[in-house]
């Protein structure tokens, strides 16, 4: 099964040959290199960009409001901070021209820690972007949905953040994206820029299939009666873990992965919580003004008599950057072990 | 690109056509009385805020009559900043829209009510929505401009600031993105220079001899220009767009101007008597080459003065946008 920097790199591809993707750059996104995560190799139009990320969101811009369609890179979202006032623009333009305008954009960038990244490769966005009105947001934490979501945000007319969990970014799917060969090595050997030279090399595309995620719903990667456990990126598949060996105690936990961010799946998240009566949501950005903390407050707000236990946010630690030693990373933002005992703390409590 | 022009020498006939020259002038009329009655409504209380261009349109009229307007790459686009009105009057948007939105009424062609006066966006004729960050059209222009010169053809992006917004980094970003060998754009990059950042001066702002100096570096052709002659903005303005849309490069345009009402309301917005007056000065010489006569003149501006003050009293009638609107237009829908 592909990767999720494979998956996203077909999906590009798929956007360019049918969506009417014209333009995919950012640093080193061009060749030679294709992405320093790969997601970009052998795409037609790829290109690379200066090193200015206030320049790349403003020619994003720019090219969607002349009806061209963007799809823009962060190398990581640690450098995305200088660009907030245009992200704001961006997702202002719309509202501020009362509706005259729109802009048809998609922004990629890696977010969160697990590669020890240190202070400046190890940040989330998921917090500070979703406080950007006007944006739709989307974090995947499968290659399949990665590829899913991409695909719709290339055919959506409003601007798209799409978070790309870099501890996910290698890890090999276990669904099929649709025209995806059935042998890895296969596939690699299409789609994979080789080592080395590369200046004759060219991609041999799969017959790549549309399929796309819907932005707006959330999916339930588990079914469980005792508690709710909502993730979505890097920390989702840790939760899907947690959940399987709670099992053998005895345990049930439904997992959901969230997806979108903005909007998300209120309903699903809501109709999960009435049935199980606890909810622990998990991420790993640091947890003051957290977007789990807008999750909490609503919970309370409109599941209050549903509740059985006071719902519960895990999330990183509050501090100004992850540091570089193993120990350090382990201990700023949620692992394993952190995320069952949270599940299992919640799971006999009662009222 | 440096060669004297006639019209600085007054003895010499001016070199635009009669019918041109009748036209400039009543646009920069035009302007001038609109924002007057801006600033009016705005002391009148009929506005929370005024931010405008009164001394700059013998260089704003030009800039508007000379853009291909259109919808679309395949036309010029403008990337505005907040002192243009006399632009957007020369691309013939009728003044009563930024009355409107001076008032926030629902009617306001611009932003339904949701920005500030001189805040200009009008997707038809790819004026880019103006926003009050300074600089950041200069971020977007080099991407409009790709598009258009993928498009072919000779349609160009214009981008425009004041010389106080060069110190940000996006007028750098714009001056990088514009010339590099491989993909050069066809972008008018235009600085106009009042010599002020609000209340804070040229002197205590940047020490560069001209701001047009600053393309030099990245080899792009550059001139600082005399902003409050429109005959002379004119005839430079339409050299450096042949040159853009001709040879898909970018050009940076500095235009000297006067800021007549000084920074925005915020200021007062009262008359400044020791800068230039454009308008003023064109008239004596309309008069002098015997153009227009000063009867002719004040007619003129009776004439829009009246107008204006009509249109602003139907304009203060006009109901303001539903509260439960702030939900409209967060999103498009797809088509």
């Amino acid at each position: 099964m592909a990767n999720m920097a494979q998956a996203i790199r077909m999906a590009l591809h798929y956007a360019e040959e049918n969506l009417g993707v014209t333009d995919i750059f950012g640093e080193d996104v061009g060749a030679p290199l294709g992405g320093v995560f790969t997601c970009t190799q052998g795409l037609k139009t790829a290109w690379n960009s200066p090193l200015d990320e206030r320049g790349i969101i403003g020619m994003a811009m720019g090219l969607a409001m002349a009806g061209s369609r963007p799809v823009a890179e962060i190398q990581f979202c640690d450098y995305v901070y200088n660009t907030i006032d245009l992200l704001k623009l961006a997702g202002n333009t719309c509202w501020a021209s009362n509706g005259d305008w729109n802009m048809p954009m998609v922004v990629r960038t890696p977010v969160g820690s697990g590669i020890r990244g240190s202070m400046y490769h190890s940040h989330s966005f998921d917090a500070t972007m979703t406080h950007i009105p006007g944006w739709k947001i989307v974090m995947p934490s499968t290659p399949l949905d990665a590829y899913g979501l991409l695909i719709s945000a290339c055919q959506e007319p409003n601007p798209v953040m799409f978070l790309e969990p870099k501890a996910l970014l290698r890890v090999k799917g276990e669904e099929r994206i649709p025209g995806e060969p059935d042998d890895d090595r296969a596939l690699s050997k299409m789609i994979d820029a080789p080592l080395g030279d590369r200046s004759q090399w060219r991609p041999q595309w799969p017959n790549l299939e549309a399929f796309a995620v819907p932005i707006g719903k959330g999916k339930i990667v588990r079914e469980g009666t005792q508690l709710t456990v909502v993730s979505y990126g890097r920390t989702l598949p840790l939760c899907a873990k947690a959940a399987a060996a709670l099992a053998d105690e005895g345990i049930s936990a439904e997992v959901i992965d969230l997806r979108s961010l903005w909007p998300y799946d209120w309903e699903m998240i809501q109709a999960s919580v009435q049935k199980t009566g606890r909810v622990l949501y998990v991420n790993e950005d640091t947890e003051v003004t957290n977007f789990g903390e807008h999750l909490v407050r609503r919970t309370v707000d409109e599941l209050f008599y549903s509740l059985l236990a006071p719902p519960k946010l895990l999330a990183g630690k509050f501090i100004p950057g992850i540091g570089l030693a193993d120990t350090l990373e382990m201990a700023s933002v949620p692992q394993l072990g952190d995320i069952t005992e949270a599940m299992r703390a919640l799971a006999v409590q009662q009222p | 690109m440096s060669r004297p022009r006639l019209i600085k020498e007054a003895s010499a006939p001016l070199p635009l056509e009669r019918e041109l020259l009748i036209r400039i002038h009543d646009l920069m009329v035009k302007a001038r009385v609109l924002e007057e009655r801006l600033i009016q409504m705005y002391k009148q209380g009929h506005g929370y805020f005024w931010i405008g261009g009164p001394g700059e349109e013998a260089f704003n009229v030009p800039l508007g009559l000379l853009m291909k307007v259109g919808q679309g790459p395949a036309y010029d686009f403008l990337h505005a900043h907040y002192r243009q009105s006399a632009t957007l009057l020369a691309m013939g948007e009728e003044p009563i829209g930024a009355l409107r939105q001076m008032k926030n009424t629902a009617s306001d062609p611009y932003s339904g009510g949701r920005n500030f006066a001189g805040h200009f966006s009008i997707r038809a004729k790819n004026v880019v929505p103006v926003s009050s960050p300074i600089e950041v059209q200069y971020a977007m222009a080099p991407g409009t401009a790709l598009a258009q010169k993928r498009l072919g053809g000779d349609s160009i992006t214009i981008v425009t600031g004041g010389d106080a917004g060069t110190a940000e980094g996006d007028f750098a970003s714009c001056l990088v993105w514009c010339s590099r060998p491989a993909e050069p754009l066809p972008v008018l990059m235009i600085v106009t220079n009042n010599k002020w950042g609000i209340s804070t001066s040229g002197a205590e702002q940047h020490g560069e001899q001209r701001v047009a100096d600053r393309g030099r570096a990245f080899g792009i052709q550059c001139k600082t220009i005399n902003g409050n002659d429109p005959v002379e903005a004119y005839q430079e303005l339409k050299e450096a767009m042949a040159y853009v849309r001709k040879e898909r490069r970018p050009f940076l345009l500095e235009a000297n101007v006067s800021r007549l009402y000084g920074h925005s309301s915020a200021s007062g917005a009262n008359l400044v008597t020791e800068e230039v007056d454009c308008l003023k000065q064109f008239e004596a010489r309309l008069e002098q080459d015997g153009v227009l006569t000063r009867q002719q003149m004040d007619d003129t501006r009776n004439r829009y003065a009246e107008e204006m003050a009509a249109a602003a009293r139907l304009v203060r009638d006009e109901p303001l946008p539903a509260p439960e609107t702030i939900w409209n237009h967060i999103y498009a829908e797809k088509k």
